[in-house]
């Protein structure tokens, strides 16, 4: 039934440091090797979505791309905003009025943990004055109550850094290359109780673009079209914990991601028990953690023996973070949700080399969560 | 000794032998919001009342900021040879709201969820005039029975 938009092309500029390059320019190379994955020319593109966080209005990279008159809409939605192009991609396909467009994200941030402008995000400056506007803090916190309410341990946390770096070794396209045992991740500098260095990931540098057309033309450009099944975003609703509160209610909300995950599987007409391999948001190890349960794919703290278990792992029984995730590539904002679903496509498409998860996987999920309290899914299939 | 200047005015209640936070009651479905806020997210009111806040809790649960928050925004010192490490929870205020705030404590191994909260007020820097910054934070509430108690903590607890 949602069979109606496919995505026939993938272009990515390899995320980490990149110290000649502007946010921008990765984006630009990001869209010229989606073309040329998908053998069309920037003139084809009827419309464009994409977005930055801190790298600029993407609407003028078509000054290097070529002005060719299209639709180009910049969209900025926080942690969302490739989900959230994605989003506008796949509706506007959907609705009739263009056939063939592209979603593109990017970004470049400056070195150390997101430096919050407290007025943009609706906060006094006192909030900032009292360093309270971390990210990394909520992390830190959330974590903490959940391993103290579901029994997760923090050689857990480690596992699954440990399994991001592994991950990353083997993806060109990855910041961190480098793999790292449990025991380095546990030595790390203790940054915010429970997380150490390693369990965290950084703001980094980088580009994706996606190019989709209706279904039905979809053989025009590829002979592995890879069909949107949906794509959602949500906000926070009453009594959720989210980044960046001064305070939180009494109430309790289960949050943005078990919002978006519900509306994602009634969607695409499927459970998490139909999905073959996801991508989730990992911020930090303990986010993977706990948003393998936000997103349904198990109870609340039945982590800990999967993930002991090794279940997560590539050969495991449910893959996660195959490319390494936010810990091993970095998270330059307006890119990450996208290179979430570049991985999926190559995964369905079977061009993973060697973190090609086996057994030819027919579907596959990504999650992105983030500030201020807001959650992008899709699902995809072949 | 210097002069006291709070870090914002309108966040909680001071100079005052009684300091308390100042937060935001919503007059349609009685919903507490920290700091004031004039719309309601529980029922989507817009009619809230200014409201003192209750000075003891529960944490909800906590962290150690352990290495220095970028400046600005931070007010502290982010020299590595003057950063300490702080405390930061969300202390669960009863019948009203879980407030953020800076704790007293850093040190793990004395943090504990569930662990009875209070509020004080504590300076953070000094600024430009040589006033000392004073803000919010949360301590551990001294339990009489427990002789391991620090003077500093007793002398902070009123």
């Amino acid at each position: 039934m949602s069979d109606d938009v496919a995505i026939v092309g993938i272009g990515m500029h390899e995320f980490g440091r990149h110290d000649d390059l502007t946010g921008m320019e990765q984006g630009v190379i990001a869209v010229r090797r989606a073309l040329a994955d998908a053998g069309l020319s920037w003139e084809d593109m009827q419309f464009a979505f994409g977005g930055s966080n801190a790298a600029g209005a993407a609407d003028t990279m078509v000054s290097s791309l070529g002005l060719t008159g299209l639709q180009f809409i910049n969209v900025a939605n926080g942690c969302a905003t490739g989900g959230s192009s994605l989003f506008s991609v796949y509706n506007t396909i959907k609705s009739g009025v263009f056939d063939l467009g592209i979603a593109i994200g990017f970004d470049k941030h400056e070195k150390g943990a997101f430096r919050v402008n407290t007025k943009g995000a609706g906060l006094g400056d006192w909030y900032g004055a009292n360093g309270l506007a971390l990210t990394t803090q909520f992390f830190g916190m959330k974590i903490n109550r959940y391993m103290h309410d579901f029994g997760i341990t923090q050689n857990t946390l480690a596992k699954v850094s440990a399994k991001a770096f592994r991950n990353g070794a083997d993806n060109p396209m990855a910041w961190r290359r480098k793999p790292l045992s449990e025991q380095e991740v546990l030595d790390s500098a203790m940054l915010s109780y429970p997380l150490t260095q390693y369990m965290f990931c950084s703001p980094g540098e980088g580009g994706v673009a996606l190019i989709l057309s209706r279904a039905d033309k979809a053989h025009l450009y590829t002979d592995r079209p890879i069909f949107l099944k949906a794509t959602v975003v949500r906000s926070r609703r009453f009594g959720s914990f989210e980044v960046l509160a001064p305070s939180i209610a009494l109430e309790h909300n289960a949050g943005p991601t078990v919002d978006a995950s519900k509306a994602a599987f009634e969607m695409a007409g499927i459970g998490p028990e139909d999905i073959d391999l996801a991508q989730l948001q990992d911020t930090e190890a303990g986010a993977e953690v706990m948003h393998m349960a936000e997103n349904g794919f198990c109870e609340h703290g039945e982590q800990e023996r999967m993930i002991q278990n090794g279940e997560t792992e590539i050969g495991g029984r449910f893959p996660v973070n195959t490319d390494g995730g936010c810990l091993a590539n970095g998270e330059p904002i307006g890119a990450s949700g996208l290179r979430q679903v570049y991985e999926n496509v190559l995964q369905l498409r079977g061009d993973a080399g060697v973190r090609q998860v086996p057994n030819q996987p027919k579907t596959a999920y990504t999650h992105v969560y983030g500030a201020p309290g807001i959650s992008g899914v899709t699902i995809l299939s072949r | 000794m210097p002069n006291q200047t709070p870090v914002a005015e309108g966040i909680f209640t001071w100079p005052s032998a009684d300091p308390h936070l100042i937060g935001s009651r919503c007059v349609n479905c009685g919903n507490h919001m920290f700091p004031v806020q004039s719309g309601c997210p529980r029922c989507t009111g817009n009619e809230t009342e200014t409201v003192e806040l209750g000075t003891r809790g529960t944490l909800w649960t906590w962290t150690v900021q352990g290495f220095p928050p970028k400046a600005p925004p931070y007010a502290g010192p982010t020299d590595p040879a003057r950063f300490q490490a702080f405390g930061v929870g969300y202390v669960e205020l009863p019948g009203q709201v879980k407030v953020e705030a800076r704790l007293t404590e850093a040190d793990p191994q004395k943090l504990r969820i569930g662990m009875e909260m209070e509020l004080v007020i504590v300076p953070l820097c000094t600024d430009d005039d040589g006033n000392d910054v004073m803000t919010f934070a949360f301590q551990p509430v001294v339990d009489p029975d427990d002789s391991t108690t620090s003077a500093s903590s007793r002398n902070g607890a009123n």
